[in-house]
């Protein structure tokens, strides 16, 4: 497994990845075998069908969203720095990262940028806004077949009123941070990532 | 009929003596044998004595002939009063509910026994003798190996054989010794008993008995490492108890144990265990590459499952190693391939089948037990018993702990100590115990206290175990409900992003030995689907059964929601609401929020958790709401890859997602270009325990649906006519889609900007997919779209 990945991922590119993600050079090797096992193309990038091809993210309510993510606006080729790029934003956050120097850029595992891809989730015309239609397609997702519409839509209403500030009938960035900071995201939103 | 084999003599001397109960039958009765197991001349039943009397010459108008059926017709009244029993348990749902069905069939059986002990009877002798290990205990263990999830089992493959081997022989040695030290006790009056028939008796109570242990963790819902660790365990130990069953046996016997013979026993069990084994995976194989050729004699293909696993079970037995490992592994390989090639009703029929005989097999099984356990006879010794019984609680947590110790570094999830006190305490012993015990050899002076003590244990661990350890898990997983309401937005972004990381788990992989597996996959894929399996065409197989599954859970959704539309309680709410542009502010009542609380708690799927809870032993496996879930993603998907369809923002109406609105066609502007790839999905998707079974020869198109009006009379014929209007219809834009990887089909697919956005307009407003595969011959089109079998569990 190490020695098939480590002839195909150079040094330098580790190091830089491991500078950008925070992830440890263990880490960045096994992700890099589970990246070239994905690969079935072996073109050295995934597609959404790779994604698609693992059981579990297909019976996942949401694995549609979730493979959506990776990919950046517009292309639908990822490559193993895209792959851990998002997946940078799951690492727990560390106590000696927590008192960084707040000038310096944000790490990509930031409580902000955790909850920047949920919001993300929810909002896939990126205009920084949960609609009410936005809402209710992720609810409507994530809900078995006993809910009518009806009942759906005033539960987004409810969602979108509870949270809503200025009005807009959406949920801006802001208004969703809000919303949440009582709710350790950084728990929830973290993966103990394996060595 | 001296030359009859000794098996079938057996059988029948055991019938006969069922013979001996129902006196008032007018039949001959053959003696009474000894005890245990000897080969008697097998008794030829009389002429029937209803013939009159030589000197009148009428025609006999009425006559009974009662010894010629007299076996079968005996065995056939003991199985239909153990299903009596099981029907009658469920009756009183109560009580099933607190006590497995294990307890209450011994129970049914100890009141059995007691009346024929009253009336100086004895019972047939089914589980003294080869009946049990030839007759009972395959299907029982076919029954496990065949539903074993296997991923899990696989992802836990060490765990497993590290308790079924070092745990058994923890325990053996650990409760031998500890027995040995309490009989120089002068105290209890067993000094009689040396170290070698010690361990001879703790190798036998010390196996953890699959039929116990399975019956009793159905009904609670432990989660599923814990119970694939168990189930695991109870199969694979066998080989351990063989060989130390053996061992001691042969040992007893010998004064002194030189160092020689603990090595032989170690070879042994490499023998066992591995010879179980091979034999299992050679049948297995030697199965799948049967089925291959069985497409032209449909009607027999169950029989070869049930033929070869056998076998496997028989061989096994001629050899003396372990014949449990020999069933499970013949029935983990053969399935796999062989429910790829069979028919869907061959594949159908074997579960039903697999299933239907493990469940009676268990249930006389218990039954009989509780019978003998009073029937035969009886040396107590309180301090011996006693002393067993808090050996074997106290060796068995003992070694629990150790252990997890040792191995909780290799898990990627360890066992925390609920786990482990699962582990320890559903530790049931069952009925191969009591077998075992009662085959020892006479020469032991102590058989009838060991038989004593084996039941003693049995009923107390079964008993005691069994009924105590739902409460007690459930005690011990309190979950902690949070009384205070939060916000409806926290609820909903909660679950959002436990799903999130539950995918993103998925996604790396953490829990699957990935590596080992894919390097399986790859030569599986080469080579051995390329020989066992019939028509190897693997994508293309995953898609239809994924099509198929489909329309099935269309069709039971709809049964479902038609039958009870709102199972949620209502809003108050719903009636002012305006679907005007701009929506006035709705005031939302307190009773509403709590009813949307309980909407979404009750209706958002739950995470993937690590430790999901372990479908019922005896139901067979339910997707309902996996399949669901698939449906929905895979409408999402293909919403997406309409060209125009990113622009609009209509939400969709749910009653999109099964069929389409009443009288619209099935027509849909979808060139034929669109197909989405997730057939590729399914390539590695082993769905709970069913894989693809037939190919289609050719593709049909996305857009055949199934309209409205047809799916809710199910009958047949409509059904026939909408796959032939699919056939002709898919002939038309024929496509195959190439064996290759996504990477040729990339282009294809992502010509528009591959937006998952779930939008739509209403011509293409059909969620369901409704392809049907075309199955191979026309024999088996319409259980394609019959009502599924299985229950569907609301969920």
């Amino acid at each position: 497994m190490g020695s098939r990945a480590s002839t195909l991922l150079r040094e330098e590119e580790i190091e830089e990845i491991k500078k950008e993600t925070g992830f440890s050079h263990s880490q960045i090797t096994r992700l890099y075998s589970r990246f070239t096992s994905l690969d079935k193309g072996e073109n050295g990038t995934l597609s959404r069908e790779d994604f698609q091809r693992i059981p579990e993210l297909a019976i996942n309510p949401l694995g549609d969203r979730i493979i959506n993510a990776f990919f950046p606006e517009g292309e639908d080729q990822v490559n193993f720095r895209g792959f851990m790029r998002t997946l940078a934003h799951f690492r727990p956050i560390e106590d000696s990262e927590k008192n960084k120097n707040p000038a310096a850029s944000e790490p990509l595992n930031s409580r902000t940028n955790k909850l920047l891809f949920a919001f993300r989730l929810y909002d896939l015309d990126r205009d920084d806004k949960i609609s009410r239609d936005e809402l209710l397609q992720v609810l409507r997702m994530m809900v078995g077949v006993n809910i009518s519409d009806e009942q759906l839509g005033s539960i987004a209403d409810r969602t979108i009123q509870e949270a809503d500030t200025n009005g807009d009938n959406s949920i801006s960035f802001t208004e969703f941070i809000k919303v949440l900071e009582k709710v350790d995201v950084e728990q929830k939103m973290s993966i103990r990532f394996l060595h | 009929m001296d030359s009859k084999p000794s098996k079938q003599t057996d059988f029948l001397i055991v019938i006969c003596i069922a013979l001996c109960l129902l006196r008032g039958c007018g039949g001959e009765i053959p003696p009474r044998p000894t005890g245990g197991v000897t080969v008697l001349p097998p008794v030829k039943p009389d002429e029937p004595q209803a013939y009159p009397d030589p000197e009148k010459d009428n025609l006999p108008v009425f006559t009974m002939d009662y010894p010629r059926i007299q076996i079968p017709f005996e065995v056939t009244l003991w199985v239909l009063l153990a299903s009596f029993a099981k029907i009658g348990f469920h009756v009183y749902n109560k009580m099933t509910i607190w006590v497995p069905e294990s307890c209450l069939l011994i129970s049914i059986g100890l009141i059995v026994g007691a009346i024929m002990h009253s009336v100086n009877e004895e019972p047939p002798a089914v589980l003294t003798s080869n009946v049990f290990f030839l007759y009972m205990l395959p299907p029982i263990v076919l029954d496990s190996g065949y539903f074993m999830p296997t991923q899990p089992f696989f992802e836990n493959i060490g765990t497993v054989l590290w308790f079924a081997v070092v745990g058994t022989l923890w325990n053996s040695i650990g409760i031998g010794m500890s027995l040995f030290a309490i009989c120089q006790i002068e105290a209890f009056g067993v000094q009689d008993i040396n170290l070698q028939e010690n361990l001879l008796f703790a190798a036998i109570i010390s196996a953890v008995d699959p039929v116990a242990v399975l019956s009793v963790f159905e009904d609670v819902s432990v989660n599923e490492q814990l119970y694939i660790v168990v189930f695991g365990e109870c199969l694979f130990n066998d080989a351990v108890t063989v060989v130390l069953y053996n061992m001691f046996n042969f040992v007893a016997d010998m004064p002194v144990v030189e160092p020689v013979d603990v090595f032989l026993g170690v070879a042994r069990f490499f023998i066992v265990g591995l010879g179980g084994m091979g034999f299992g995976v050679l049948f297995g194989f030697v199965a799948a590459f049967t089925t291959r050729f069985t497409s032209k004699v449909r009607e027999i293909e169950p029989l070869f499952i049930f033929m070869y696993s056998y076998l496997a079970y028989l061989v096994a037995e001629l050899f003396a190693i372990s014949s449990i490992m020999a069933i499970v592994t013949c029935a983990l390989t053969m399935k796999y391939y062989v429910e790829e090639n069979v028919s869907q009703r061959s594949c159908t029929t074997i579960r039903h089948v697999v299933k239907m005989l493990g469940s009676i097999s268990e249930t006389l099984i218990f039954f009989f037990l509780g019978m003998v356990a009073i029937t035969t006879e009886h040396e107590w010794n309180w301090g011996y018993i006693l002393f067993t019984l808090l050996f074997a609680f106290l060796w068995r947590g003992l070694g629990v702990l150790v252990l997890t110790q040792i191995i909780n570094p290799f898990r990627t999830i360890p066992f925390n100590l609920k786990d482990q006190f699962g582990l320890a305490y559903g530790g049931l012993r069952g009925a191969i115990s009591f077998a075992l015990a009662f085959t020892l050899p006479d020469n032991i002076g102590r058989k009838k206290l060991f038989v004593t003590a084996t039941i003693a244990i049995i009923i107390f661990t079964v008993f005691l175990q069994g009924i105590s350890i739902r409460p007690l898990i459930e005690f011990i997983n309190v979950r902690r409900t949070n009384r205070n309401l939060e916000t409806i937005n926290v609820e909903i972004h909660c679950r959002v992003m436990e799903h999130t990381i539950a995918g993103i788990e998925d996604l790396c992989g953490q829990w699957s030995h990935f590596y080992w597996k894919d390097k399986f996959m790859k030569f599986n894929n080469r080579i051995l689907r390329r020989i066992l399996i019939r028509d190897n065409r693997a994508e293309s197989s995953i898609v239809a059964l994924y099509k198929k599954l489909e329309l099935q859970n269309a069709m039971e959704i709809l049964d479902t929601v038609s039958g009870d539309i709102s199972a949620a309680p209502s809003i108050r709410s719903l009636h002012e609401e305006k679907k005007g542009p701009v929506k006035p502010k709705k005031r939302f009542l307190a009773a509403d929020l709590r009813n949307m609380h309980d909407i979404l708690a009750k209706n958002m799927y739950k995470i993937r958790q690590r430790t999901v809870s372990y479908t019922s032993k005896h139901a067979l496996p339910n997707d309902s709401r996996t399949r669901e879930i698939l449906i929905r993603r895979h409408s999402s998907i293909r919403r997406s890859l309409r060209p125009g369809s990113f622009q609009t923002t209509v939400v969709p109406k749910s009653h999109k997602y099964f069929s389409l609105p009443a009288g619209a066609s099935l027509d849909s502007s979808l060139p034929p270009g669109r197909r989405t790839d997730t057939d590729e999905t399914m390539s590695e998707v082993s769905f709970p325990a069913r894989r693809p079974r037939f190919t289609p020869p050719t593709r049909s198109s996305s857009r055949a649906v199934v309209p409205l009006r047809r799916l809710d009379t199910l009958e047949e014929v409509p059904s026939v006519d909408i796959l032939d209007e699919r056939q002709t219809r898919s002939s038309a834009q024929d496509r195959v889609l190439p064996r290759s990887h996504s990477s040729s089909s990339e282009p294809r697919l992502h010509a528009p900007r591959l937006r998952l956005e779930p939008s739509e307009n209403d011509s293409n407003s059909s969620a369901l997919p409704g392809w049907a595969a075309e199955p191979r011959d026309n024999t088996t089109r319409n259980p394609l779209l019959r009502r599924p079998q299985w229950n569907v569990k609301k969920i």
